[in-house]
């Protein structure tokens, strides 16, 4: 386990880098969570909203055709795709719902790259009654429609973010300032494992609910622990989720995908761990893509949900101690593994999720047939289809 | 004293905030000269940040207009020591963090001293996170100004308590920007500054007429202007300073004056 020295901190990433008008909330947040965290009641009404509302727990799945046209190890999906909502954004938002309920807030906001974080803030918002406004970079609104338009039968009101590079980061910053203005009644639901402590640690223990799962599921299949854990990461929450429960196996790899976009030495990319360095930026120390004066890059990948310019504070951690390995995936790549996990296994899953298969794919046949690799599915794919189509030359009258 | 603690003595303070490298070097340097000319006591640089969250639409657009003409820490320096050789008026950065960690703490400070920089406000370090830059600024004797704002409530005492240079007083939640009505009781909040220490306040954010001009320079001991300023900056293009000349006379006009003990 990463020791933490200092509140919120991994090794030398975290903290609390946020202006002063947030600062109290935070440490009301910080309190809150801390006895919810120990209060029997909070965790079984999330327990019965994971189980009972989102589908939990998501299926173990062993994905015995491409294990065997692989010919190395043996695949299991962890099917986050099929949870309510289509991804693994709803774990977290569930949580921090509740939170946010025990705080009296009555008005969610969130940010949203592919719109799956604020698809799952939309639909806890009217589960709860709650009002809901969600930032998007309007690149993204654009690339997304599909799940602007889910947001908005949800009820939720969708800022199209014009700032900046228009993408996640910028939805961040838009949905940073709102909630800087406007505390009294309104939570930030952070959809990913980064900004000030303590939401990574919140969101990371939100989300371990996909190792807690995985790591019974198969040590009741196969009777030991699995050789390798494979999830894509933009910020990181579905990988440290698929992480957490498995940092103190030493003899299970930890790989994280980050998106490479047009390829880890060009400028089209979103590679942090990478191709960044160390800086603060979005109320953490962590990796940033960006310049040697400090200003943050544009990143780009076909992935709206990976095209962020940083990564969570614990990932830089476990990179940075080799605890974890971080692997770039081209868009060529998840393209190809997104068509490939379709016609092998039928299953049609999210461009993201499809950086962490395409390396699956790279390093199954190098394995022992005995061995096995976890791969978490983070979402489906289906919002996805239209923007495959067109990177293929496909016009489907979208 | 500190450089900046003497802005404030017998005299409430005028502040008046300018993008460096807004729309150009050379205008930067004219307008932080009108600026003192007409009566600002201090003038806060702002170094562009490429997500300045604590930002408003208005400094966001200035720092657009920064990165236009290639603004970098370094050719900030070089503004800073071309309005040396024009004026003395007290000069402190308002920059984010990544900015001055990128550069190196001990040789942006450095900097600052050598070019008579007297302080850094810094919206996104709160006090939990000082630690690693305010050995380093105290060295150099750099003051870190601390902000306090409406929600800060018993976090005042252990922000102002050993607080140095001026202590930026946040009038209201949100950005930075300008605001017809400032609805904090601000008169409370530096109550509750005065409380713990005798650092001098400035309030800011909202700030932009002679009538708060002289309601909030009863209450502290300064106001800042930010994004007014800007407003004219942006308005006037290179020929902004006889704008920013009258209008920091109107403003300093309109503060109370101290009587001489």
């Amino acid at each position: 386990m990463i020791e933490k020295q200092k509140k919120g901190r991994y090794g030398i990433y975290g903290g609390q880098y946020i202006p002063e008008t947030l600062m109290t909330e935070l440490e009301r947040i910080e309190t809150t969570y801390n006895e919810a965290k120990n209060d029997p009641e909070f965790q079984k009404e999330l327990t019965d909203l994971l189980n009972n509302y989102a589908n939990r727990p998501s299926l173990l799945y062993h994905a015995k055709r491409m294990s065997d046209d692989l010919g190395g190890a043996q695949i299991y999906f962890k099917r986050e795709d099929l949870n309510h909502t289509g991804a693994h954004k709803i774990n977290n938002v569930i949580g921090q719902a509740l939170l946010a309920k025990r705080l009296g807030k009555t008005r969610l906001i969130a940010e949203t790259g592919a719109g799956q974080h604020g698809v799952a803030t939309a639909t806890i918002a009217a589960l709860f009654g709650m009002s809901c406004e969600i930032y998007m970079g309007k690149m993204d609104t654009d690339r997304q429609k599909l799940n602007v338009y889910r947001m908005e039968l949800l009820g939720a009101k969708v800022h199209s973010v014009t700032s900046g590079s228009m993408v996640l980061k910028d939805a961040i910053n838009a949905a940073m300032q709102e909630w800087a203005s406007r505390v009294d009644d309104t939570f930030y639901v952070i959809g990913s494992a980064v900004g000030p402590h303590p939401f990574p640690e919140m969101v990371r223990d939100f989300q371990s609910v996909i190792s807690r799962e995985a790591r019974a599921q198969i040590l009741k299949e196969t009777g030991k622990l699995p050789d390798a854990i494979v999830a894509c990461v933009g910020g990181g929450s579905n990988a440290i989720g698929s992480f957490a429960e498995f940092i103190n196996d030493p003899s299970v790899q930890l790989i994280g995908c980050e998106a490479a976009g047009r390829g880890v030495d060009t400028d089209q990319t979103a590679a942090t761990l990478e191709r960044g360095s160390t800086g603060i930026f979005h109320g953490m120390k962590s990796v940033f893509l960006q310049d040697k004066f400090g200003q943050i890059d544009k990143v780009y990948s076909i992935s709206a949900g990976l095209d962020y310019p940083g990564v969570g504070p614990e990932h830089a951690a476990l990179n940075a101690s080799g605890r974890a390995q971080y692997v770039g995936i081209t868009d060529d790549e998840a393209v190809d593994a997104f068509e490939y996990i379709a016609k092998t296994e039928g299953i049609i899953a999210a461009i993201e999720s499809s950086h962490a298969v395409a390396y699956v794919e790279k390093m199954a046949p190098k394995m022992r047939k005995d061995q096995v690799i976890i791969c978490t599915l983070s979402g489906r794919g289906d919002k996805d289809v239209a923007s495959i189509a067109k990177y293929r030359g496909v016009d489907i009258n979208e | 004293m500190s450089e900046l603690a003497k802005v404030f003595q017998n005299k409430k303070a005028f502040i008046g905030f300018v993008v460096a490298d807004d729309p150009d070097a050379d205008s930067t340097v004219k307008n932080v000269v009108a600026l003192a000319e007409g009566g600002a006591d201090l003038v806060e640089l702002g170094i562009p940040f490429s997500d300045p969250v604590a930002d408003g639409p208005v400094i966001q657009e200035a720092d657009l207009r920064a990165f236009k003409v290639g603004v970098t820490p370094d050719k900030i320096f070089e503004i800073v020591a071309a309005i040396r050789k024009e004026t003395a008026v007290p000069l402190v950065f308002l920059t984010y963090l990544n900015i001055v960690f990128k550069y190196g703490y001990d040789k942006f400070c450095a900097r600052c001293q050598k070019l008579g920089v007297s302080g850094l406000i810094i919206p996104d370090m709160p006090y939990e996170e000082k630690d690693d830059l305010a050995p380093i600024a105290a060295k150099y004797a750099v003051d870190l100004i601390p902000l306090v704002t409406p929600t800060s409530g018993h976090r005042i005492e252990k922000i102002v308590k050993h607080a140095t240079g001026f202590i930026y007083v946040v009038s209201s939640m949100g950005v930075t920007g300008t605001r017809n009505t400032i609805k904090t009781d601000l008169h409370q909040l530096i109550q509750q500054i005065r409380q713990y220490t005798d650092t001098p306040t400035a309030i800011g954010f909202g700030v932009h007429t002679p009538e708060q001009a002289s309601e909030l320079g009863a209450i502290a001991d300064g106001v800042i202007v930010g994004s007014a300023i800007v407003k004219l900056v942006a308005q006037h293009g290179t020929n902004a300073a006889p704008a920013l000349k009258k209008y920091a006379q109107e403003m300093k006009a309109a503060l109370p004056v101290l009587s001489a003990e």
